[in-house]
Protein backbone atom coordinates (compact mmCIF):
# COMPACT_ATOMS: atom_id res chain seq x y z
CA UNK A 1 0.00 0.00 0.00
CA UNK A 2 1.59 3.04 -1.01
CA UNK A 3 -0.51 5.83 0.04
CA UNK A 4 -4.07 7.37 -1.25
CA UNK A 5 -5.06 6.12 -4.37
CA UNK A 6 -8.18 9.06 -3.82
CA UNK A 7 -8.35 11.59 -0.89
CA UNK A 8 -11.30 13.64 -0.61
CA UNK A 9 -9.90 17.60 1.29
CA UNK A 10 -12.35 19.02 3.07
CA UNK A 11 -14.85 18.52 0.09
CA UNK A 12 -18.13 20.38 0.15
CA UNK A 13 -20.53 20.69 -2.43
CA UNK A 14 -23.06 23.40 -2.63
CA UNK A 15 -26.04 23.76 -5.36
CA UNK A 16 -28.02 26.41 -6.35
CA UNK A 17 -31.59 25.36 -5.23
CA UNK A 18 -34.71 26.27 -7.90
CA UNK A 19 -36.08 29.42 -7.01
CA UNK A 20 -33.15 31.12 -4.93
CA UNK A 21 -31.06 30.55 -1.99
CA UNK A 22 -28.61 27.23 -1.89
CA UNK A 23 -28.57 23.69 -0.77
CA UNK A 24 -25.52 22.19 0.65
CA UNK A 25 -25.38 18.30 -0.22
CA UNK A 26 -21.71 17.75 1.59
CA UNK A 27 -20.30 19.40 3.84
CA UNK A 28 -16.32 19.37 4.76
CA UNK A 29 -15.70 15.44 3.22
CA UNK A 30 -12.55 14.19 4.33
CA UNK A 31 -12.21 10.46 3.36
CA UNK A 32 -9.15 8.87 1.91
CA UNK A 33 -9.09 5.22 -0.45
CA UNK A 34 -5.81 3.82 -0.19
CA UNK A 35 -4.47 1.97 -3.48
CA UNK A 36 -5.90 -1.74 -4.02
CA UNK A 37 -8.67 -1.24 -1.22
CA UNK A 38 -12.39 -1.78 -1.36
CA UNK A 39 -13.80 1.20 0.21
CA UNK A 40 -18.18 0.73 0.72
CA UNK A 41 -20.05 4.15 1.58
CA UNK A 42 -23.21 4.31 2.98
CA UNK A 43 -25.71 6.29 3.78
CA UNK A 44 -29.48 7.35 4.10
CA UNK A 45 -31.69 7.79 0.79
CA UNK A 46 -30.61 11.42 -0.70
CA UNK A 47 -27.65 12.06 1.82
CA UNK A 48 -25.41 13.14 -1.12
CA UNK A 49 -23.52 10.00 -1.69
CA UNK A 50 -23.45 10.12 -5.29
CA UNK A 51 -22.63 13.51 -5.46
CA UNK A 52 -19.72 12.42 -3.40
CA UNK A 53 -18.84 10.00 -6.63
CA UNK A 54 -19.23 12.52 -9.05
CA UNK A 55 -16.80 14.40 -7.70
CA UNK A 56 -14.05 11.58 -7.77
CA UNK A 57 -14.93 11.35 -11.46
CA UNK A 58 -14.39 15.09 -11.99
CA UNK A 59 -18.22 15.07 -13.31
CA UNK A 60 -18.65 17.29 -10.82
CA UNK A 61 -16.80 20.37 -9.45
CA UNK A 62 -16.55 20.79 -5.84
CA UNK A 63 -17.59 24.17 -4.17
CA UNK A 64 -14.87 24.14 -1.62
CA UNK A 65 -11.81 21.47 -0.97
CA UNK A 66 -9.77 19.77 -3.01
CA UNK A 67 -9.81 16.42 -4.60
CA UNK A 68 -6.64 14.04 -4.84
CA UNK A 69 -6.00 11.06 -7.34
CA UNK A 70 -2.38 9.57 -6.58
CA UNK A 71 -1.40 13.00 -4.98
CA UNK A 72 -1.98 15.19 -8.02
CA UNK A 73 -4.84 17.90 -7.43
CA UNK A 74 -7.64 16.74 -10.13
CA UNK A 75 -8.60 18.81 -12.87
CA UNK A 76 -11.42 17.66 -15.21
CA UNK A 77 -12.47 14.43 -15.63
CA UNK A 78 -10.83 11.33 -13.97
CA UNK A 79 -9.11 9.49 -16.43
CA UNK A 80 -7.78 7.18 -14.30
CA UNK A 81 -11.15 6.41 -12.78
CA UNK A 82 -13.92 3.85 -14.36
CA UNK A 83 -17.83 4.99 -13.40
CA UNK A 84 -20.34 2.26 -12.94
CA UNK A 85 -23.66 4.28 -13.01
CA UNK A 86 -27.09 3.31 -11.11
CA UNK A 87 -29.30 3.36 -14.00
CA UNK A 88 -28.89 2.32 -17.45
CA UNK A 89 -26.06 3.72 -19.26
CA UNK A 90 -25.10 1.70 -22.19
CA UNK A 91 -25.40 3.20 -24.90
CA UNK A 92 -28.78 1.91 -26.38
CA UNK A 93 -27.51 1.73 -30.80
CA UNK A 94 -24.78 -0.03 -29.83
CA UNK A 95 -24.68 -3.95 -29.64
CA UNK A 96 -23.14 -5.31 -26.38
CA UNK A 97 -19.87 -6.33 -27.87
CA UNK A 98 -19.92 -2.51 -29.50
CA UNK A 99 -20.83 -1.07 -25.98
CA UNK A 100 -17.73 -2.88 -24.72
CA UNK A 101 -15.40 -1.57 -27.35
CA UNK A 102 -16.55 1.97 -27.00
CA UNK A 103 -13.92 3.10 -24.58
CA UNK A 104 -11.01 1.52 -26.90
CA UNK A 105 -12.39 3.30 -29.32
CA UNK A 106 -12.46 6.51 -28.13
CA UNK A 107 -9.14 5.66 -27.29
CA UNK A 108 -8.16 5.05 -30.89
CA UNK A 109 -7.26 1.92 -30.31
CA UNK A 110 -7.48 0.09 -33.60
CA UNK A 111 -10.60 -2.19 -34.41
CA UNK A 112 -9.43 -5.83 -34.72
CA UNK A 113 -7.66 -5.52 -31.38
CA UNK A 114 -10.20 -3.87 -29.61
CA UNK A 115 -13.16 -6.42 -30.79
CA UNK A 116 -10.85 -9.26 -29.49
CA UNK A 117 -10.32 -7.81 -26.22
CA UNK A 118 -14.24 -6.58 -26.04
CA UNK A 119 -14.78 -10.52 -26.90
CA UNK A 120 -12.73 -12.17 -24.02
CA UNK A 121 -14.49 -9.84 -21.58
CA UNK A 122 -17.75 -10.30 -22.46
CA UNK A 123 -16.27 -13.95 -21.66
CA UNK A 124 -15.18 -13.40 -18.46
CA UNK A 125 -18.46 -11.75 -17.57
CA UNK A 126 -20.40 -14.59 -18.60
CA UNK A 127 -21.83 -12.78 -21.62
CA UNK A 128 -20.12 -15.30 -24.32
CA UNK A 129 -22.78 -15.38 -27.63
CA UNK A 130 -24.49 -12.43 -26.51
CA UNK A 131 -22.18 -10.13 -28.43
CA UNK A 132 -25.15 -8.54 -31.20
CA UNK A 133 -27.28 -8.01 -28.91
CA UNK A 134 -28.99 -4.50 -28.51
CA UNK A 135 -29.03 -3.69 -24.35
CA UNK A 136 -32.66 -3.57 -24.68
CA UNK A 137 -32.87 -7.17 -25.62
CA UNK A 138 -30.85 -7.84 -22.61
CA UNK A 139 -31.58 -8.69 -19.10
CA UNK A 140 -31.31 -6.14 -16.25
CA UNK A 141 -28.36 -8.70 -14.86
CA UNK A 142 -26.91 -8.71 -18.37
CA UNK A 143 -26.86 -5.19 -18.84
CA UNK A 144 -25.07 -4.49 -15.66
CA UNK A 145 -22.48 -7.20 -16.86
CA UNK A 146 -21.81 -5.43 -20.12
CA UNK A 147 -21.41 -2.11 -17.64
CA UNK A 148 -18.61 -3.79 -15.78
CA UNK A 149 -17.05 -5.39 -19.00
CA UNK A 150 -17.39 -1.37 -20.27
CA UNK A 151 -15.80 -0.56 -17.24
CA UNK A 152 -12.86 -2.95 -16.56
CA UNK A 153 -11.84 -3.27 -20.20
CA UNK A 154 -10.44 0.40 -20.02
CA UNK A 155 -8.01 -1.24 -16.94
CA UNK A 156 -9.05 1.80 -14.67
CA UNK A 157 -7.05 1.91 -11.51
CA UNK A 158 -9.83 3.71 -9.73
CA UNK A 159 -13.43 1.94 -9.95
CA UNK A 160 -16.52 4.29 -8.66
CA UNK A 161 -19.72 2.14 -8.74
CA UNK A 162 -23.13 4.26 -7.72
CA UNK A 163 -25.18 1.93 -6.23
CA UNK A 164 -24.43 -0.69 -9.19
CA UNK A 165 -26.72 -3.59 -8.46
CA UNK A 166 -29.11 -1.96 -6.38
CA UNK A 167 -31.80 -2.95 -9.76
CA UNK A 168 -31.54 -6.29 -9.45
CA UNK A 169 -33.03 -8.70 -7.75
CA UNK A 170 -31.62 -10.74 -4.88
CA UNK A 171 -30.26 -13.59 -6.14
CA UNK A 172 -28.98 -12.04 -9.77
CA UNK A 173 -27.33 -9.26 -7.15
CA UNK A 174 -25.27 -12.05 -5.09
CA UNK A 175 -24.17 -13.55 -8.17
CA UNK A 176 -22.94 -10.19 -9.36
CA UNK A 177 -21.12 -9.30 -6.37
CA UNK A 178 -19.28 -12.25 -6.40
CA UNK A 179 -18.30 -11.99 -9.58
CA UNK A 180 -17.32 -8.41 -8.77
CA UNK A 181 -15.46 -9.55 -5.94
CA UNK A 182 -13.44 -12.24 -8.26
CA UNK A 183 -12.73 -9.57 -10.70
CA UNK A 184 -11.37 -7.52 -8.51
CA UNK A 185 -9.03 -9.97 -5.95
CA UNK A 186 -7.46 -10.93 -9.75
CA UNK A 187 -6.43 -7.46 -9.83
CA UNK A 188 -7.13 -5.09 -7.00
CA UNK A 189 -8.20 -1.35 -7.67
CA UNK A 190 -8.97 0.81 -5.67
CA UNK A 191 -12.68 0.94 -5.32
CA UNK A 192 -15.68 3.26 -4.01
CA UNK A 193 -18.77 1.35 -3.85
CA UNK A 194 -22.18 3.66 -2.57
CA UNK A 195 -24.67 1.65 -1.39
CA UNK A 196 -27.77 1.77 0.74
CA UNK A 197 -27.49 -1.84 1.60
CA UNK A 198 -25.42 -2.38 4.82
CA UNK A 199 -25.18 -6.35 4.06
CA UNK A 200 -23.77 -5.68 0.62
CA UNK A 201 -21.42 -2.76 2.21
CA UNK A 202 -20.02 -5.15 4.65
CA UNK A 203 -20.16 -8.73 2.51
CA UNK A 204 -17.63 -6.39 -0.21
CA UNK A 205 -15.15 -4.10 1.49
CA UNK A 206 -11.92 -3.88 3.57
CA UNK A 207 -14.21 -0.23 4.77
CA UNK A 208 -17.30 0.86 5.49
CA UNK A 209 -17.75 4.81 6.00
CA UNK A 210 -21.27 6.05 7.20
CA UNK A 211 -22.90 9.34 6.10
CA UNK A 212 -25.06 11.51 8.05
CA UNK A 213 -28.59 12.05 6.70
CA UNK A 214 -28.38 15.16 4.36
CA UNK A 215 -28.15 17.91 4.29
CA UNK A 216 -24.72 18.71 4.64
CA UNK A 217 -23.81 15.38 4.69
CA UNK A 218 -20.22 14.16 5.96
CA UNK A 219 -19.02 10.90 7.31
CA UNK A 220 -19.85 9.45 10.94
CA UNK A 221 -18.11 6.61 11.08
CA UNK A 222 -15.59 4.31 9.93
CA UNK A 223 -15.23 0.61 10.06
CA UNK A 224 -12.90 -1.42 9.19
CA UNK A 225 -14.06 -5.25 8.03
CA UNK A 226 -11.87 -7.93 9.38
CA UNK A 227 -13.41 -10.81 7.21
CA UNK A 228 -11.33 -12.71 5.67
CA UNK A 229 -10.85 -13.13 1.91
CA UNK A 230 -12.10 -14.77 -0.49
CA UNK A 231 -15.27 -14.15 0.25
CA UNK A 232 -18.53 -15.58 -0.55
CA UNK A 233 -21.19 -13.16 -0.10
CA UNK A 234 -23.63 -14.97 1.03
CA UNK A 235 -21.82 -16.99 3.18
CA UNK A 236 -20.23 -14.65 4.63
CA UNK A 237 -23.52 -12.83 6.02
CA UNK A 238 -23.70 -16.00 7.93
CA UNK A 239 -20.89 -15.45 9.93
CA UNK A 240 -20.81 -14.59 13.57
CA UNK A 241 -18.43 -11.72 13.03
CA UNK A 242 -20.41 -10.72 10.10
CA UNK A 243 -23.80 -9.97 12.42
CA UNK A 244 -21.40 -8.49 14.99
CA UNK A 245 -19.45 -6.17 12.64
CA UNK A 246 -23.37 -5.32 11.24
CA UNK A 247 -24.70 -4.57 14.53
CA UNK A 248 -22.39 -2.26 15.37
CA UNK A 249 -22.64 -0.11 11.97
CA UNK A 250 -26.20 -0.48 12.05
CA UNK A 251 -26.41 1.36 15.62
CA UNK A 252 -24.52 4.08 14.55
CA UNK A 253 -26.48 4.48 11.32
CA UNK A 254 -29.89 3.97 12.67
CA UNK A 255 -30.74 7.22 14.32
CA UNK A 256 -29.56 9.05 10.68
CA UNK A 257 -31.50 6.68 8.52
CA UNK A 258 -34.57 7.99 10.60
CA UNK A 259 -33.69 11.68 10.56
CA UNK A 260 -33.25 11.08 6.79
CA UNK A 261 -36.82 9.42 6.38
CA UNK A 262 -38.06 11.74 8.46
CA UNK A 263 -36.80 14.24 5.99
CA UNK A 264 -38.27 12.41 3.27
CA UNK A 265 -41.51 12.61 4.97
CA UNK A 266 -41.73 15.92 5.43
CA UNK A 267 -40.49 16.88 1.85
CA UNK A 268 -43.42 14.65 0.79
CA UNK A 269 -45.99 16.08 3.00
CA UNK A 270 -44.93 19.49 2.25
CA UNK A 271 -45.07 19.06 -1.43
CA UNK B 1 -57.89 -10.75 -37.03
CA UNK B 2 -56.24 -13.40 -39.57
CA UNK B 3 -58.70 -12.15 -42.23
CA UNK B 4 -58.57 -8.38 -41.42
CA UNK B 5 -57.47 -7.89 -45.26
CA UNK B 6 -60.28 -9.30 -46.41
CA UNK B 7 -62.60 -6.94 -44.94
CA UNK B 8 -60.62 -4.08 -45.64
CA UNK B 9 -60.58 -4.92 -49.77
CA UNK B 10 -64.61 -5.60 -49.03
CA UNK B 11 -65.12 -2.09 -47.50
CA UNK B 12 -63.18 -0.11 -50.54
CA UNK B 13 -65.50 -2.12 -53.37
CA UNK B 14 -68.72 -1.34 -51.20
CA UNK B 15 -67.46 2.54 -50.38
CA UNK B 16 -66.64 2.40 -54.84
CA UNK B 17 -70.06 0.68 -55.50
CA UNK B 18 -71.98 3.57 -53.51
CA UNK B 19 -70.08 5.99 -55.30
CA UNK B 20 -70.83 4.56 -58.98
CA UNK B 21 -74.76 3.63 -57.69
CA UNK B 22 -75.42 7.27 -56.41
CA UNK B 23 -73.50 9.34 -59.54
CA UNK B 24 -74.44 6.84 -62.37
CA UNK B 25 -77.43 8.53 -64.18
CA UNK B 26 -78.57 5.38 -65.25
CA UNK B 27 -78.85 3.33 -62.20
CA UNK B 28 -80.97 4.36 -59.96
CA UNK B 29 -83.49 7.13 -60.53
CA UNK B 30 -81.43 10.84 -59.41
CA UNK B 31 -82.95 11.62 -55.87
CA UNK B 32 -81.76 14.99 -55.25
CA UNK B 33 -81.11 16.65 -58.79
CA UNK B 34 -84.27 14.90 -59.90
CA UNK B 35 -83.95 17.72 -63.21
CA UNK B 36 -81.04 16.60 -64.19
CA UNK B 37 -79.67 12.80 -63.94
CA UNK B 38 -76.19 13.50 -64.68
CA UNK B 39 -75.39 16.05 -62.45
CA UNK B 40 -74.25 13.85 -59.27
CA UNK B 41 -71.81 12.71 -61.86
CA UNK B 42 -70.69 15.90 -62.91
CA UNK B 43 -70.01 16.94 -59.14
CA UNK B 44 -68.52 14.11 -57.82
CA UNK B 45 -67.56 11.73 -60.86
CA UNK B 46 -68.08 8.40 -61.67
CA UNK B 47 -65.44 5.21 -60.37
CA UNK B 48 -66.01 3.38 -63.87
CA UNK B 49 -64.82 6.35 -65.48
CA UNK B 50 -61.94 7.41 -62.95
CA UNK B 51 -60.90 4.07 -63.36
CA UNK B 52 -60.97 4.08 -67.42
CA UNK B 53 -58.73 7.02 -67.22
CA UNK B 54 -55.90 5.57 -64.45
CA UNK B 55 -56.44 2.37 -67.00
CA UNK B 56 -55.68 4.82 -69.93
CA UNK B 57 -52.72 6.51 -68.06
CA UNK B 58 -50.99 3.55 -67.10
CA UNK B 59 -51.83 1.60 -70.47
CA UNK B 60 -50.96 4.59 -72.79
CA UNK B 61 -47.96 5.01 -70.10
CA UNK B 62 -48.52 8.99 -69.72
CA UNK B 63 -48.53 8.72 -66.01
CA UNK B 64 -45.37 7.14 -65.45
CA UNK B 65 -43.51 10.90 -66.36
CA UNK B 66 -45.49 12.75 -64.04
CA UNK B 67 -44.94 10.07 -61.49
CA UNK B 68 -41.25 10.20 -61.97
CA UNK B 69 -41.31 14.51 -61.80
CA UNK B 70 -43.57 13.74 -58.06
CA UNK B 71 -41.42 11.38 -56.82
CA UNK B 72 -38.01 13.34 -57.78
CA UNK B 73 -38.88 16.28 -55.88
CA UNK B 74 -40.15 14.66 -52.85
CA UNK B 75 -37.04 12.57 -52.57
CA UNK B 76 -35.35 15.87 -53.24
CA UNK B 77 -37.24 17.78 -50.64
CA UNK B 78 -36.90 15.11 -48.09
CA UNK B 79 -33.04 14.68 -48.51
CA UNK B 80 -32.21 18.45 -48.39
CA UNK B 81 -34.79 19.41 -45.62
CA UNK B 82 -33.77 16.52 -43.32
CA UNK B 83 -30.05 17.11 -44.31
CA UNK B 84 -30.36 20.86 -43.21
CA UNK B 85 -32.49 20.08 -40.31
CA UNK B 86 -30.57 17.85 -39.11
CA UNK B 87 -27.42 19.86 -39.65
CA UNK B 88 -29.32 23.06 -37.73
CA UNK B 89 -30.66 21.15 -35.10
CA UNK B 90 -27.68 19.76 -34.07
CA UNK B 91 -26.12 23.22 -33.90
CA UNK B 92 -28.62 24.33 -31.97
CA UNK B 93 -28.92 22.21 -29.49
CA UNK B 94 -25.28 22.05 -28.60
CA UNK B 95 -25.24 26.02 -28.77
CA UNK B 96 -27.28 27.61 -26.08
CA UNK B 97 -25.87 30.85 -27.36
CA UNK B 98 -26.95 30.24 -30.88
CA UNK B 99 -30.29 28.95 -29.64
CA UNK B 100 -31.44 31.76 -27.55
CA UNK B 101 -30.47 34.19 -30.27
CA UNK B 102 -32.51 32.39 -33.29
CA UNK B 103 -35.02 30.99 -30.98
CA UNK B 104 -38.26 33.98 -32.11
CA UNK B 105 -36.66 33.91 -35.61
CA UNK B 106 -37.48 29.68 -35.74
CA UNK B 107 -40.86 30.35 -34.34
CA UNK B 108 -41.66 33.22 -36.46
CA UNK B 109 -41.02 31.06 -39.64
CA UNK B 110 -42.06 27.79 -38.51
CA UNK B 111 -45.73 29.78 -37.84
CA UNK B 112 -45.85 31.34 -40.80
CA UNK B 113 -47.94 29.16 -43.45
CA UNK B 114 -44.96 28.24 -46.02
CA UNK B 115 -47.32 27.30 -48.65
CA UNK B 116 -47.50 31.29 -49.47
CA UNK B 117 -43.72 31.61 -50.10
CA UNK B 118 -44.58 29.32 -53.37
CA UNK B 119 -44.67 31.98 -56.30
CA UNK B 120 -41.58 33.12 -54.77
CA UNK B 121 -39.83 29.89 -54.96
CA UNK B 122 -41.58 30.21 -58.80
CA UNK B 123 -39.83 33.83 -59.32
CA UNK B 124 -36.85 32.37 -57.69
CA UNK B 125 -35.88 29.06 -59.09
CA UNK B 126 -38.50 28.71 -62.47
CA UNK B 127 -41.62 26.20 -62.94
CA UNK B 128 -39.29 23.13 -62.61
CA UNK B 129 -38.66 20.89 -59.84
CA UNK B 130 -36.66 23.24 -58.04
CA UNK B 131 -39.32 25.54 -56.94
CA UNK B 132 -41.62 22.42 -55.78
CA UNK B 133 -38.67 20.78 -53.71
CA UNK B 134 -37.77 24.25 -52.47
CA UNK B 135 -41.16 24.17 -51.21
CA UNK B 136 -40.71 20.85 -49.69
CA UNK B 137 -37.52 21.60 -48.21
CA UNK B 138 -39.08 24.20 -45.71
CA UNK B 139 -42.03 21.92 -44.72
CA UNK B 140 -39.44 19.05 -44.19
CA UNK B 141 -36.99 21.25 -42.68
CA UNK B 142 -39.07 22.15 -39.39
CA UNK B 143 -40.20 19.18 -38.35
CA UNK B 144 -36.79 17.51 -38.49
CA UNK B 145 -35.32 19.81 -37.12
CA UNK B 146 -37.86 20.57 -33.80
CA UNK B 147 -37.29 16.67 -33.52
CA UNK B 148 -33.29 16.82 -33.84
CA UNK B 149 -33.30 19.59 -31.28
CA UNK B 150 -35.59 17.48 -29.25
CA UNK B 151 -33.20 14.55 -29.30
CA UNK B 152 -29.89 16.32 -28.73
CA UNK B 153 -31.55 18.03 -25.46
CA UNK B 154 -33.04 14.61 -24.07
CA UNK B 155 -29.91 12.68 -24.83
CA UNK B 156 -29.62 11.23 -20.92
CA UNK B 157 -27.48 12.66 -18.92
CA UNK B 158 -26.05 9.19 -17.15
CA UNK B 159 -25.25 7.89 -21.01
CA UNK B 160 -23.33 11.16 -21.62
CA UNK B 161 -21.81 10.90 -18.49
CA UNK B 162 -20.67 7.23 -19.42
CA UNK B 163 -19.40 8.10 -22.67
CA UNK B 164 -17.53 11.21 -21.05
CA UNK B 165 -16.20 8.59 -18.58
CA UNK B 166 -15.38 6.03 -21.13
CA UNK B 167 -12.76 8.57 -22.26
CA UNK B 168 -15.30 10.71 -25.32
CA UNK B 169 -13.84 13.80 -26.25
CA UNK B 170 -16.15 16.52 -27.26
CA UNK B 171 -16.09 15.41 -31.51
CA UNK B 172 -16.66 11.65 -30.44
CA UNK B 173 -19.54 12.83 -28.20
CA UNK B 174 -21.11 14.42 -30.96
CA UNK B 175 -19.95 11.42 -33.56
CA UNK B 176 -21.46 8.38 -30.81
CA UNK B 177 -23.68 9.79 -28.78
CA UNK B 178 -25.70 13.24 -30.21
CA UNK B 179 -26.10 12.19 -33.40
CA UNK B 180 -27.49 8.29 -32.94
CA UNK B 181 -29.76 9.84 -30.59
CA UNK B 182 -30.50 12.98 -32.72
CA UNK B 183 -31.05 10.71 -35.93
CA UNK B 184 -33.62 8.43 -34.02
CA UNK B 185 -35.67 11.13 -33.42
CA UNK B 186 -35.33 12.31 -37.08
CA UNK B 187 -36.59 8.46 -38.09
CA UNK B 188 -39.25 8.83 -35.84
CA UNK B 189 -40.49 11.45 -37.69
CA UNK B 190 -39.34 10.10 -40.70
CA UNK B 191 -43.31 9.42 -41.95
CA UNK B 192 -44.26 12.65 -41.67
CA UNK B 193 -41.65 14.71 -42.96
CA UNK B 194 -41.41 12.14 -46.08
CA UNK B 195 -45.21 12.83 -46.08
CA UNK B 196 -44.57 16.94 -46.09
CA UNK B 197 -42.23 16.13 -48.32
CA UNK B 198 -44.95 15.26 -50.99
CA UNK B 199 -47.39 17.44 -50.30
CA UNK B 200 -44.78 20.05 -51.09
CA UNK B 201 -44.40 18.70 -54.17
CA UNK B 202 -48.01 18.30 -54.99
CA UNK B 203 -48.85 21.41 -54.10
CA UNK B 204 -46.17 23.39 -55.36
CA UNK B 205 -47.14 21.31 -59.00
CA UNK B 206 -50.48 22.32 -58.69
CA UNK B 207 -49.93 26.24 -58.66
CA UNK B 208 -47.67 26.28 -61.03
CA UNK B 209 -45.75 23.57 -63.17
CA UNK B 210 -45.45 21.58 -66.76
CA UNK B 211 -45.29 18.13 -65.23
CA UNK B 212 -46.45 15.98 -62.10
CA UNK B 213 -49.24 14.57 -60.90
CA UNK B 214 -50.40 17.82 -59.50
CA UNK B 215 -50.10 19.66 -62.74
CA UNK B 216 -52.12 16.73 -64.29
CA UNK B 217 -55.03 17.55 -61.66
CA UNK B 218 -54.62 21.15 -62.13
CA UNK B 219 -55.19 20.70 -65.39
CA UNK B 220 -58.14 18.51 -65.40
CA UNK B 221 -59.91 20.83 -62.87
CA UNK B 222 -59.62 23.91 -65.34
CA UNK B 223 -61.54 21.63 -68.01
CA UNK B 224 -64.28 20.77 -65.04
CA UNK B 225 -62.90 16.99 -66.29
CA UNK B 226 -64.16 15.56 -62.49
CA UNK B 227 -62.94 12.27 -63.19
CA UNK B 228 -59.45 12.89 -63.90
CA UNK B 229 -59.02 14.91 -60.32
CA UNK B 230 -60.29 12.15 -58.47
CA UNK B 231 -58.27 9.75 -60.58
CA UNK B 232 -54.92 12.30 -60.18
CA UNK B 233 -55.88 11.73 -56.44
CA UNK B 234 -56.89 8.43 -56.68
CA UNK B 235 -53.26 7.60 -57.20
CA UNK B 236 -51.22 10.09 -55.59
CA UNK B 237 -53.20 8.82 -52.70
CA UNK B 238 -51.72 4.69 -54.03
CA UNK B 239 -48.62 6.49 -54.78
CA UNK B 240 -48.35 8.05 -51.05
CA UNK B 241 -49.17 4.73 -49.29
CA UNK B 242 -46.57 2.67 -51.62
CA UNK B 243 -43.75 5.57 -50.57
CA UNK B 244 -45.05 5.49 -46.31
CA UNK B 245 -44.53 1.70 -46.86
CA UNK B 246 -40.81 1.87 -48.21
CA UNK B 247 -40.21 4.17 -45.51
CA UNK B 248 -41.67 1.64 -42.81
CA UNK B 249 -39.17 -0.49 -44.10
CA UNK B 250 -36.72 1.37 -44.28
CA UNK B 251 -37.19 2.52 -40.66
CA UNK B 252 -37.69 -0.84 -39.12
CA UNK B 253 -33.68 -2.26 -40.78
CA UNK B 254 -32.54 1.42 -38.96
CA UNK B 255 -34.05 0.98 -35.63
CA UNK B 256 -33.30 -2.13 -34.89
CA UNK B 257 -32.02 -1.23 -31.36
CA UNK B 258 -34.93 0.24 -30.34
CA UNK B 259 -37.07 -1.44 -27.57
CA UNK B 260 -40.33 -1.93 -28.11
CA UNK B 261 -41.46 -5.00 -30.62
CA UNK B 262 -41.74 -7.92 -28.86
CA UNK B 263 -39.29 -10.79 -30.18
CA UNK B 264 -41.55 -14.05 -29.71
CA UNK B 265 -42.53 -16.22 -32.24
CA UNK B 266 -45.53 -17.99 -32.81
CA UNK B 267 -44.46 -22.06 -32.75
Amino acid sequence: MTGAAVSFEGITCTFAARGGGSYTAVRDVSLSVDEGEFVSVVGPTGCGKSTLLNVAAGLLRPSEGTLRVFGEPLAGINRRAGYMFQTDALLPWRNALENVTAGLEFRGVPGGESTRRAQEWLARVGLEGFEDRYPHQLSGGMRKRVALAQMLILDPQILLMDEPFSALDIQTRQLMENELLELWSANRKSVIFITHDLEEAISLSDRVVVLSAGPATRPIGEFTIDLARPRDVAETRLQPRFLELHDRIWHSMKEEVLKGYAQTRNRMVAA
Amino acid sequence: MKRLWIWQVLLLVAIFAFWQLATDPELIPPFVWAENASRAAFFFGEPRKIFAVIWEWFTGGTIYKHLWVTLQETALAFVIGATLGLAVGLWLGLSPMASALFDPYITALNAMPRVVLAPIFMVWFGLGIWSKVALGVTLVFFIVFFNVYQGVKEVSPVVLNNAVMLGANRKQLLRHVYLPSATSWLFSSLHTSVGMAFVGAVVGEYLGSASGVGYLIQQAEGAFDINTVFAGILVLTVFALVVDFVVGRVERRLLVWRPGRSETIEL
